[in-house]
């Protein structure tokens, strides 16, 4: 029997474990040390001032998800079900302000916050805790990189779907008389939004029946050539179905645009302001306002 | 595939069937024209709301069946043009230009009838 030695002799070396076994080893050592480890890991993220936006308890209740699927994720190295935790985690944590360096930045913690209590308890025995390490690091890297992943995938699903929200909020197609549509565009307009811009019109024009349209752009400031070209072919599109479009509200800079562009004005019909542009809808569609009350 | 032409009034009414071929509307040009000949109409309405698509040549086809029919003193009116088919026109440049458009055949008729001032 070899002597009591501070490391191992080749023989122990031999009867060393597998990695797997390396890996339930630690973690055992994390499950059992959980309620300690994790309140050290709670103090590092107030310390670093992270997760701001939440309280204590917040912090403590998603702390303890968080731990108990790490290890858990270190233990089954199932990463899709880690990955999923994370996005259903983002999906909590998102509205309530946070940010990707929170999450990466917590994370991490934890990760150094495990590894400083395997440093301890594996101190006396150097190789061991390479080897523990060897099993350790790549598990607890691949954790923090697949929860960073998870969490910017639900910021860039809730990122589309607010895209499309705008998108569908900010194209109104108005009937404001039998036969007359109005589009006020407001704010930016990228091809995107043009096209949808245009087939949106163009089913309203078939469904309302619509003769005359007024497309109305004070809301837009500027417009690059491709834009105006789609507005082009809206004004042209809308014409096959029957209607008369009408612009209103072109600004200066717009004004210009479409003349570089060499836009033949005579195609398109335009009006100073959405009022000339509603009145003038109005006498080709046979309308006429008069006052109720008639002057003596 | 034969084009149906029926006669209302003082109008014809050409209705198109999805997928007509070139020949097709080739040889609805001509009939077309010789039916405003011998019925002496004032204007046609082509129907193209089963069409959903409209290529080139459909389109210049449609361009010059309007001119044809114009040169004997009469209207055309296209109609029925569907949404998508619109869209699609226009990114390819076919704007029908210089033809008359409604959204479909009572709103050309309508058309018509205001510029005819035809009561019933």
């Amino acid at each position: 029997m070899a002597k009591r030695d501070s490391t191992p002799t080749d023989i122990e070396l031999k009867r060393t474990e597998e990695p797997s076994e390396l890996l339930r080893e630690l973690v055992a050592h994390l499950r059992q040390n959980r309620t300690q480890l994790r309140e050290e890991w709670v103090v590092r993220i107030s310390e670093t001032r992270l997760l701001t936006a939440m309280t204590k308890e917040e912090i403590f209740a998603e702390a303890t998800s968080v731990y108990d699927s790490y290890v858990e994720a270190l233990e089954t190295e199932a990463f899709e079900a880690l990955q999923a935790y994370a996005r259903n985690l983002s999906e909590r944590i998102i509205p309530r302000g946070v940010e990707t360096h929170e999450v990466v930045g917590i994370v991490l913690l934890l990760r150094d916050v495990l590894a400083r209590s395997l440093f301890a308890k594996y101190q006396t025995d150097f190789k061991k805790l390479n080897r523990i390490l060897d099993a350790y690091e790549p598990a607890a890297n691949r954790i923090a990189n697949t929860v960073a992943v998870g969490f910017v995938q639900e910021r860039e699903r809730v990122i589309r779907q607010q895209q499309e929200a705008i998108r569908e909020l900010s194209t109104p197609v108005l009937q404001v008389r039998e036969r007359l549509l109005i589009l006020p565009i407001i704010g930016v307009i990228d091809p995107q939004r043009a096209r949808q811009l245009t087939e949106q019109l163009l089913r309203g024009i078939r469904t309302n029946r619509a003769k005359v349209v007024v497309i109305d752009i004070t809301g837009v400031a500027a417009m690059d050539v491709t834009v105006a070209n789609h507005l082009v072919q809206t004004v042209e599109a809308s014409r096959l179905l029957g209607a008369t479009v009408i612009v209103t509200g072109l600004s200066p800079e717009i004004a210009q645009t479409l003349v570089t562009i060499g836009v033949d004005l005579g195609k398109m019909n335009t009006v100073g302001d959405l009022q000339g542009g509603i009145e003038q809808a109005e006498r080709l569609l046979g309308y006429k306002v008069a006052s109720i009350t008639e002057p003596n | 595939m034969e084009v149906p032409i029926l006669k209302q009034g003082a109008f014809l009414i050409a209705t198109f069937q999805a997928a007509l071929s070139d020949a097709d509307l080739n040889q609805l040009r001509m009939g077309l024209v010789q039916q405003v000949v011998k019925f002496r109409s004032r204007a046609v309405i082509v129907d193209v709301t089963a069409m959903d698509v409209m290529d080139s040549f459909a389109s210049r086809t449609l361009r010059e069946i309007a001119h044809m029919i114009r040169l004997r003193g009469a209207e055309t009116v296209i109609v029925g043009i569907q949404p998508e088919v619109a869209f699609a026109m226009v990114q390819l440049g076919l704007t029908l230009e210089g033809v008359a458009t409604a959204l479909d055949l009572e709103e050309g008729l309508a058309y018509l009838n205001e510029k005819f001032k035809i009561t019933n």
